[in-house]
C-alpha cells in the first residue's frame, strides 16, 4: 500500500472544536479531525482517551455540548443514528450491532425498504437483488435469505460494512472491527477497507492494534485524556513515536510502587498455573503470584485477561493444565472450591455479580466470610466488629454499617466488595478491573489497604485495562494478547513498554 | 474458523429452500400435528371430516383468532400483554352497555370500543416504553384494571337484543354445500390477513421483528423503536377490542366475567403457531393454525363425548412445553447471538 500524497486528497468530513462533558468528566475537549475521500484514517488512544465519545459525536449516539461537523462542506447535527446515516455516515461496531433473527439481505435494507407503488409495501424482492448486489461489491457470495446469526462473526461485519455502503456512505467508521477476528478474517476485512479506499471514501477505523494501523493507514490521528495530541502521515510517525504520543510524556513512579515493596524474589508461590488453557477460551498460559505479590494483569478487552481469571477462580473449568495453591495440586470443578483454598475474586461487573443492593453494608461484608462458615452463625457482635474494623480501613463512606449498600456511590460499592474478600483474609486476591468507574480517591484508598495487605503477605493478581495503574502499583506485570501470555515485564516498567507488548508491536 | 472466503463459499452451497430452514420446523410440526388430529378425528367419530366442522373452528375462536394477532406482534417485539381477555370481557360490557341502556346506534358504539381499546393498550406501551417498566407487570395491572372497570359499569351480564346487532350476530355467509361462516369469521379471517401482510410487508412489522431480535441494535441501524414499541401495545389493543365486539356478537351479551383467562389461551395460541416467546421470529399464518390446533382439541374432546372438557387444557399445555422445547432445540442451532 503506497501512501498517497497528502495534500491532494479532497476533506469530506471535517469536525471542529468537538466537546462533550459527562457529569463531572470531560470525555472530549475541543478535538478537531478532519477525514479526506480515499483515506484511511486510524483513530488512536489508550482506554478513555475519548475514542469512544468522539465515535459517538459522529454517529449521532450523542449530541456535542460544542463544536461542529461538516459533511462536503455542510454543516451536519445527527441527534440519531438514522440521521447520521442519512447524512452518509455509516458505522460498523466493534459488537456487530445487526439483528441475528432477520435475513441478510433485511438487515442491508431494514430502515429503507424499496417499496412498490400499490400499498407502499415492501418490495423484497428488490431487497433479495439489492442484498445481492451489495454484497458482490465486497465479493461475498452469502444466502441473503439466511438469517444473520446463521453466520460467523466476521461475514456478519463484511454485512455491517456492506449495509453502511448501502445508505450510500461518503464516510465509513470501522470501531474496533478487528477484535473479534482471526488473522485470515482481519486480512479479508483489509482487501475490503482498500477497495473502498479505491472508491474514494473517507474511513475512520479505530484499534488497539499497532501493527494493523501501519498495515492499512495514511493518517493517524492520536488522542490522549479528551484532547488532540496531533494528526500524523503514517510516514512521519513510526510506532515507537505512536505510543509515546499515546502515552505523552512518561509520568514519574508514583511514590510506593518502588523497590523496598517488592517482595522477596524466593517467596514461595501463592498460586502456580502450568499451561492452564481452555479451549476456545484461552491458550495454555504459565502464570505464578508469588506470596506478598501484586502481578498486574494486562490487554485488551477479549485478550484472555477474564478467562484467565475464571479459569483461576474455577468458574470455568480448565481443560488442560494443572494449577497449584499453596504447593498442593487442585483441580477446582467449583468456585466454591477455590473459596476454600482460599482464592477471592472480585469481579468486573460489581451491579450484577457482586453486592447484593438491598443488604446492609455488614450483612454484605460479612456474605463470604458466612458462606464458608456454612451453617454455624456468626455472633452480631463479631458481625458488627470485623464491619467496623473494614468500614474504617477503606474508607468507607456510609451512615451506617446497617446502610443499604444500594444507596452507596460506586466507588464504596466497590470498596464493600472489596471488604468482603479481605475478611476471608483469602490466600490470594483477585480484582477483575476494580477500579473502573470510580473516582481517584476511591480508587486510592482501595489501592492502599489492598497494598497494605500484599506487605502482609497476600498474593493479589490485579487485572487492569489502564496500563498507568499496572505500572504503578504492580510489581510484576503480565500482558495477556489473543488468548495467550503475550509476556511478563518488571514492576516499574514504564507504560509505553506495557502498551507495546499490549499492542503486539 | 478458516478465512472468510471458504466460509462463504460453503455458505452459498448450503442454500436451502424456506421449508428446510431450521426456523420453520415448528411451525411445520404445527402443521403436521393439525393435519393428524384431524386425520385420527376423522377416523375416530363418524361426521368429522365435513367442511362445517372446520368452518366452525373459525366461527367458535373468531375472538381468539383476533386477540392472538394482537398477540403475535407484542411477543414478537419480545413483549408480553397479560390484559387483552380483560379488554375484551370490557369491550363486550361497553358495547352493551351503550347499545342496550342508553340506545346509541351500534356503529357509533363499536367505533367508541375500538378507539377505547386502542387508547388503552396505546397507554400501556407509553409506559412501557417511556418508564422502562416491564411489559409483564404494565399489562398486569392493566388486566385488572380493565376487568375492574367492566364491573363498575355492570355488574350483571348484559344481554343484548338490539335488532341490528343481533341479525348482524346471525347473519351466515354460505359457502355452497350447507356449510356457512358467521361475520366475527370473516373478520377473523380479515384480521389474518391484515396482520400476516402488516408483519411480513410493512416497516411498522420489519421493526418489530428487529427489536425482537436486538433492541440495541435496532435503535443503532437507525429504526424507530420507541414508536414502534407504542404502536405494538396499541395494536394489541385494537384486536383486544375487535375481539371484544365479536364476543359481543357471539354471546349476544356484555359480561365483565366473559373471555376469563382467554390471554393465556392466546399466548399458548402463539407459540404453538411457531413464534417465539423471547421475539424476534414467528409468523401471524402460524397463529392462526395455532389457534385452530388449540379449538381442534376442544372439538375432538366435545365430539368424543365422555373425556372431560378439561382435557383440553391438559393436552394445551403439554403442547405448549413440547413447542418451547422444541424451538430451543432448533433456534439454539440456526442463530448464535
Amino acid at each position: 500500500m503506497t501512501p498517497v500524497s497528502p495534500a491532494a486528497r479532497p476533506v469530506v468530513l471535517q469536525a471542529r472544536g468537538l466537546g462533550k462533558r459527562f457529569g463531572a468528566t470531560l470525555a472530549l475537549d475541543g478535538v478537531d479531525l478532519a477525514l479526506r475521500a480515499g483515506e484511511v484514517h486510524a483513530l488512536m488512544g489508550q482506554n478513555g482517551a475519548g475514542k469512544s465519545t468522539l465515535i459517538k459525536l459522529l454517529t449521532g449516539v450523542e449530541r456535542p455540548d460544542r463544536g461542529s461537523v461538516e459533511l462536503d462542506g455542510r454543516v451536519i447535527a445527527p441527534s440519531t443514528p438514522m440521521e447520521a446515516q442519512r447524512d452518509g455516515i455509516g458505522t460498523v461496531y466493534q459488537e456487530v450491532n445487526l439483528c441475528p433473527n432477520l435475513s441478510v439481505a433485511e438487515n442491508l435494507y431494514a430502515g429503507r425498504y424499496p417499496r412498490r407503488r400499490r400499498l407502499r409495501m415492501i418490495d423484497w424482492r428488490q431487497v433479495r437483488d439489492g442484498a445481492r448486489s451489495l454484497l458482490r461489491q465486497l465479493h461475498l457470495e452469502l444466502d441473503v435469505d439466511a438469517p444473520l446469526g446463521s453466520y460467523p462473526v466476521a461475514i456478519r461485519q463484511m454485512v455491517a460494512i456492506a449495509r453502511a455502503l448501502g445508505v450510500s456512505a461518503r464516510v465509513l467508521i470501522l470501531d474496533e472491527p478487528t477484535s473479534s477476528l482471526d488473522e485470515g478474517e482481519v486480512r479479508e476485512l483489509f482487501r475490503v477497507i482498500a477497495q473502498l479506499r479505491e472508491r474514494g471514501m473517507a474511513i475512520l477505523f479505530v484499534t488497539h492494534f499497532l501493527d494493523q494501523v501501519y498495515a492499512v493507514s495514511d493518517r493517524i490521528t492520536v488522542l490522549r485524556d479528551g484532547c488532540r495530541v496531533g494528526e500524523y502521515a503514517v510516514a512521519d510517525l513510526p510506532p515507537a513515536a505512536l505510543v509515546n504520543a499515546m502515552v505523552g510524556r512518561d509520568l514519574p513512579t508514583v511514590a510506593g510502587a518502588d523497590a523496598e515493596r517488592a517482595p522477596p524474589p524466593d517467596a514461595p508461590p501463592a498460586i502456580d498455573a502450568q499451561g492452564l488453557g481452555c479451549r476456545g477460551k484461552l491458550h495454555p498460559v504459565d502464570l505464578q503470584v508469588r506470596r506478598g505479590e501484586m502481578l498486574g494483569l494486562g490487554g485488551l478487552l477479549g485478550s484472555g485477561r477474564t478467562e484467565l481469571a475464571r479459569l483461576l477462580f474455577g468458574l470455568d473449568r480448565a481443560e488442560r493444565g494443572e494449577l497449584r495453591i499453596g504447593g498442593e495440586r487442585v483441580e477446582l470443578k467449583h468456585p466454591a472450591d477455590a473459596v476454600v483454598r482460599g482464592l477471592a475474586l472480585c469481579p468486573e461487573e460489581r451491579k450484577t455479580d457482586g453486592i447484593v443492593a438491598e443488604l446492609s453494608v455488614r450483612e454484605n461484608i460479612v456474605l463470604a466470610l458466612q458462606a464458608r462458615q456454612g451453617w454455624r452463625g456468626m455472633s452480631r457482635a463479631r458481625q458488627d466488629e470485623l464491619a467496623r474494623q473494614l468500614v474504617q480501613a477503606l474508607g468507607i463512606k456510609a451512615a451506617d454499617i446497617e446502610t443499604p449498600v444500594g444507596l452507596l456511590s460506586g466507588g464504596n460499592q466497590q470498596k464493600v466488595m472489596l471488604a468482603r474478600w479481605l475478611v476471608t483474609e483469602p490466600r490470594l486476591l483477585i480484582l477483575d478491573e476494580p477500579t473502573r468507574g470510580i473516582d481517584v480517591a476511591a480508587k486510592q484508598e482501595l489501592m492502599a489497604e489492598v497494598t497494605r495487605r500484599a506487605h502482609a503477605g497476600m498474593a493479589v493478581l490485579f487485572i487492569s485495562a489502564e496500563t498507568g495503574e499496572l505500572t504503578r502499583w504492580c510489581d510484576r506485570i503480565a500482558v495477556m494478547r489473543e488468548r495467550r501470555k503475550a509476556g511478563e515485564l518488571p514492576g516499574g516498567s514504564t507504560e509505553a513498554r506495557v502498551l507495546a507488548m499490549i499492542a503486539g508491536d | 474458523m478458516n478465512a472468510v472466503a471458504p466460509a462463504a463459499t460453503s455458505a452459498a452451497a448450503g442454500r436451502r429452500p424456506w421449508w428446510r430452514r431450521r426456523a420453520q420446523v415448528p411451525l411445520l410440526v404445527t402443521l403436521v400435528l393439525f393435519v393428524a388430529m384431524a386425520g385420527a378425528g376423522g377416523v375416530l367419530y363418524h361426521g368429522f371430516l365435513t367442511p362445517q366442522v372446520f368452518l366452525n373452528l373459525l366461527i367458535d375462536n373468531a375472538f381468539l383468532c383476533i386477540v392472538a394477532v394482537g398477540m403475535t406482534f407484542v411477543i414478537l417485539a419480545g413483549g408480553i400483554d397479560l390484559s387483552v381477555g380483560a379488554v375484551v370481557a370490557f369491550s363486550t360490557v361497553l358495547l352493551a352497555e351503550l347499545v342496550q341502556r342508553h340506545g346509541w346506534p351500534p356503529l357509533a358504539a363499536i367505533a367508541l370500543v375500538l378507539a377505547v381499546g386502542t387508547g388503552f393498550g396505546a397507554g400501556m406501551g407509553v409506559l412501557i416504553q417511556r418508564f422502562r417498566l416491564q411489559p409483564f407487570v404494565v399489562t398486569l395491572a392493566g388486566m385488572f384494571l380493565a376487568r375492574g372497570v367492566a364491573t363498575l359499569i355492570s355488574v350483571d351480564s348484559i344481554d343484548i337484543d338490539q335488532p341490528w346487532l343481533a341479525s348482524v350476530a346471525n347473519l351466515r355467509l354460505p359457502l355452497g354445500g350447507g356449510s356457512m361462516l358467521s361475520v366475527g369469521a370473516l373478520v377473523a379471517l380479515a384480521v389474518v390477513a391484515a396482520g400476516a401482510l402488516l408483519a411480513g410487508a410493512s416497516s411498522f412489522g420489519r421493526t418489530v421483528y428487529a427489536i425482537g431480535g436486538s433492541e440495541s441494535s435496532a435503535r443503532l441501524m437507525g429504526l424507530p423503536v420507541d414508536a414502534t414499541v407504542v404502536r405494538v401495545y396499541a395494536l394489541s389493543g385494537f384486536c383486544a377490542a375487535l375481539a371484544g365486539v365479536v364476543y359481543t356478537l357471539y354471546m349476544l351479551s356484555g359480561y365483565s366475567q366473559h373471555a376469563l383467562g382467554l390471554e393465556l389461551d392466546a399466548i399458548a395460541a402463539v407459540v404453538i403457531g411457531g413464534t417465539v416467546l423471547a421475539g424476534g421470529s414467528g409468523y401471524v399464518l402460524g397463529t392462526l393454525l395455532g389457534v385452530l390446533v388449540l379449538g381442534l382439541i376442544q372439538t375432538l374432546i366435545v365430539f368424543d363425548g365422555e373425556l372431560s372438557s378439561w382435557w383440553t387444557r391438559i393436552v394445551i399445555g403439554a403442547l405448549l412445553l413440547a413447542f418451547c422445547l422444541l424451538q430451543r432445540l432448533f433456534r439454539r442451532k440456526e442463530i448464535k447471538p
